[in-house]
């Protein structure tokens, strides 16, 4: 027991150091796993021969991540992207491969082993250049959309790949693994190894149907009973083990567990529950994949690096300038200009994650031989180290270069430095701008849309490209001079973090944001803004009280109505709030919650439908005195007179 | 009547629609936030909708001895929020009829200025009426509600009280009563039965 203690620190050691110090470098959380594996692996010897055994418990990990990535699915957001998928990803993957594949066969290699190096070099790594669009706020320029397509188009390419490599297995590597294989063979845990085939068919349709009917009608239900306990934990539970539950299905089918879950994942895609099964399988997908990488990294050997050294760095430069000359291709065929061209050429230029799941997969397969495999490794973990030298090229070279050019700018220098910080020029900071400038406030807008920026500079606004999420823009913005800022931009995890950030480095500048709704808005008072609004309260409400006016409620009474609502809604948010603060996901509203909302509800119901018909009404506001008052009053008079 | 607490709490409510143009009330306003005695409540920036919160209102009545109307005369009479100020926190059972007297025995009166000069606001002056007749409905108000009303204290003529330096001895008698009241030193009968309470000091000051 201790020995396992003793090794499971050492394993989350290396990734408690390593993974924080490669990320602050830029290279990214799965180069840190790497490199945690390289220390604990070959550099100090602290793990050994059962990194296998991890492995392939790490390569559950893999599982819930292609669970997770189905779910990201859905399929009417991907019939939209289809011209783009099919034509940046198809033909990236395409063309990749059969270059590889050709060069490899040339090399000597026999086809098979040739398609399969050719499949895992034509991947790049989803994790490392999301990641750093994200770190760099590139995200919204289009060579970063265009990326994007391209990895999703490999995520899903995976699937059928992961069927593929099974049937290129080599006879002559699958005899001698058979061989063993067979004296275990007691202990097989497939069930359909002696059908004969027409009935192993029928079997694999009907497990299928059973994930995709099962998956859509079961779920449900059973999501619902478990949530209506109100135990969290049980709800990981049932997401685990439903997962677990689809993965071993599989197994006992004879099919790839992965491609099960990534099914499951895509029936699951448009369930109210997804957010919160994503929420709970999160984590456990992304500690079995840094397992997974770390097992990788430990398994590396380094008597094949140092004995073909050349040979390695050739291959890696070769694969990942072929990579890049293929991108370049098919940027410049879908019109992608100048940085845009570049960002896409250099940012998937690298083998990626998916390699190694590839390769460890082949293995199993008996496709790729021992030596092949510890060359593959390193080639794809090489080249993925060279990624982040390749984002700064882009950086600082080729950006500068384009800078002048109209239709991929580099960050604005910003040179008035105004009173007023506006982040995002869209509908809502448009009508916010309008309204200070006009009463001779000094406003810098920062927006990350360019197209928006020209727009906005063509009407004569000051408005400057740039992310406003990012520290030094707002250096330059003149964050330091500035007395406000209004945060009004789409992306509702940035502007939750942009608060945080403001308020932590300025914590005496006023921060104005807008809300999407209750849940973001709670987020954002935590964070520390200042006043906050939820982008449709009023227009709702606006709205509303028009609606009673069209209705014959007298104007004056609708808009009593509509302050009543405000009035109440103000006066509980305070409540409302603590219960959402109570709950330590944060996320998600427990059931104190929502009875707190409910009374909510029913306080504002109450107020107006008394106001509507009870003569004595409970809210206040020229009344009149009560009947019989003017008698009353002369009484008074006589008896003082008496 | 002529006895009041020994320091007593000031409700200064001030109603002006349009403080960017505002040359007299606005230094009135400030100099009296300066003193300890004197709660100063900017109506028109606390209920810039008008949507009033009478129960604070209210308690704001309670826990004050005097309160102080502040604004420019609009058409012989307050701004409109000042007005729907009275219309709502002065309800029926607080401030006036069955067990409504809430207000009884403080003190109240109005601080105004007024565009047209003093002569203007004579019987046989453009005005017809003096200010202090025209103030009527505000005087009637007090009695109802029980409240001791005092003299308006008025500046005339406020639309040239700048240029003719006159904002610096009119500020100066305000703090004098501000801070005589919140001692209680006025002389309550005296300021009454007077047409302006401005003319409370400028006896004194003749008399030193």
């Amino acid at each position: 027991m201790t020995g396992y203690f003793l090794q499971a620190f050492i394993y989350l050691l290396a990734a408690v150091v390593a993974v924080p110090v490669a990320k602050r470098l830029g290279l990214g959380s799965v180069l840190g796993y790497l490199i945690a594996g390289l220390l604990i692996g070959p550099v100090l010897g602290l793990v050994g021969e059962e990194t296998n055994t991890i492995q392939h418990f790490a390569e559950f990990g893999v599982v819930m991540m292609l669970f997770l990535v189905g779910m990201e699915l859905e399929p009417k957001a991907l019939w939209n992207m289809k011209l783009r998928l099919l034509g940046l990803g198809g033909l990236q993957l395409l063309l990749t491969a059969a270059v590889i594949t050709g060069i490899a066969i040339s090399a000597g290699l026999s086809w098979q082993v040739a398609l399969t190096i050719g499949l895992i070099f034509a991947l790049s790594s989803t994790a490392i250049v999301l990641q750093t669009f994200q770190e760099k706020g590139l995200q919204q320029t289009e060579g970063a959309k265009g990326a994007f397509s391209i990895l999703l188009f490999q995520d899903i390419a995976v699937i059928p790949m992961l069927a593929l490599i099974p049937l290129l297995a080599l006879p002559e590597l699958a005899s001698a693994i058979n061989q063993v294989a067979d004296q275990n063979a007691g202990h097989g845990d497939n069930l359909v190894d002696g059908l004969p085939g027409w009935l192993y068919g029928l079997v694999i349709i009907a497990s299928i149907a059973f994930v995709t009917i099962g998956g859509h009608y079961l779920s449900r239900p059973l999501f619902r009973f478990v949530a209506s306990s109100g135990l969290r934990e049980i709800f990981t539970a049932t997401a685990l083990m439903l997962v677990i539950g689809i993965a071993a299905l599989m197994g006992l089918v004879g099919l790839s567990p992965a491609l099960g879950a990534f099914l499951a994942g895509v029936v699951l895609a448009n369930s109210e529950f997804r957010h919160e099964l994503k929420a709970n399988i999160e984590p456990f997908k992304g500690l079995l994949l840094g397992l997974f990488f770390i097992t990788v990294g430990a398994g590396i050997h380094f008597g094949t690096l140092t004995e073909n050294l050349g040979l390695i760095i050739s291959i890696t430069l070769g694969v990942m300038v072929l990579k890049a000359l293929v991108l370049f291709l098919i940027a410049t065929l879908f019109d992608l200009k100048g940085s845009n061209r570049w960002l896409l050429t250099l940012s998937l230029a690298q083998a990626g994650e998916f390699g190694f799941v590839l390769i460890s997969f082949a293995a199993q397969n008996n496709v790729l031989a021992t030596d092949l495999i510890a060359l593959l490794q390193l080639v794809v973990a090489l080249s993925m180290f060279l990624t982040p030298g390749l984002f700064i090229l882009f950086e600082r070279v080729i950006m500068p270069h384009y800078m002048r050019d109209k239709s991929s700018r580099q960050h604005d220098t910003v040179d008035d430095k105004g009173t007023v910080i506006i982040a995002g020029i869209g509908r809502f900071g448009q009508i916010v701008n309008r309204l200070l400038v006009a009463n001779d406030f000094k406003t810098v807008i920062l927006d990350i849309r360019s197209e928006q920026v020209d727009l906005m500079r063509q009407i004569g606004t000051q408005a400057y490209f740039g992310d406003a999420s990012k520290p030094g823009m707002l250096g330059t913005a003149g964050i330091d001079e500035a007395s406000l800022m209004v945060i009004a931009i789409d992306d509702r995890e940035a502007a939750v973090e942009m608060v945080k950030y403001v308020k932590l480095s300025h914590p005496h500048l006023n921060v104005l944001v807008r809300a999407f709704d209750r849940g973001h808005g709670y987020r954002l008072r935590q964070a520390g803004a200042d006043y906050l609004i939820s982008e449709t309260y009023h227009s709702a409400l606006e709205m509303g009280a028009q609606a009673l006016r069209f209705l014959g409620v007298h104007p004056f009474q609708a808009e009593r109505q509509k302050h009543a609502y405000r009035d109440i809604e103000a006066q509980q948010s305070d409540v409302l709030y603590e219960a959402w603060k109570d709950d330590a996901s944060g996320e998600r509203f427990d059931n104190n919650y929502r009875e707190l909302f409910m009374e909510l509800q029913q306080l504002i119901d109450d107020a107006l439908k008394s106001d509507l018909h009870d003569n004595h009404s409970k809210r206040r506001g020229w009344t009149p005195p009560p009947k019989g008052y003017a008698e009353e009053q002369l009484k008074d008079q006589k008896e003082q007179k008496d | 009547m002529s006895t009041q607490p020994s320091s007593s709490r000031i409700l200064l409510l001030f109603a002006h629609p349009s403080q960017a143009r505002s040359e007299v009330n606005s230094v009135l306003f400030n100099s009296a936030k300066q003193l300890d005695a004197v709660t100063a409540v900017d109506l028109y920036a606390q209920y810039p909708d008008f949507n009033i919160n009478i129960e604070r209102e209210q308690q704001r009545l309670l826990s004050h001895d005097i309160i102080i109307f502040q604004f420019p005369v609009y058409w012989y009479s307050t701004p409109a929020l000042l007005k729907e100020w009275q219309d709502l926190v002065l309800e029926y059972g607080f401030a006036y009829g069955k067990g409504g007297d809430a207000l009884k025995g403080k003190l109240f009166f109005c601080a105004v200025s007024a565009g047209g000069r003093e002569e203007a606001y004579q019987t046989d002056g453009f005005n017809h009426f003096t200010l202090r007749q025209l103030l009527q409905p505000l005087e009637q108000m007090a009695s109802i509600t029980q409240l001791t009303y005092l003299a308006p204290f008025a500046l005339f003529g406020s639309r040239t009280a700048k240029e003719e330096h006159r904002i610096t001895r009119h500020s100066a008698l305000w703090t004098a009563l501000l801070e005589a009241l919140a001692k209680g030193e006025l002389d309550i009968a005296k300021a009454r039965q007077l047409e302006n309470m401005t003319s409370y000091f400028n006896e004194q000051e003749l008399n030193q």
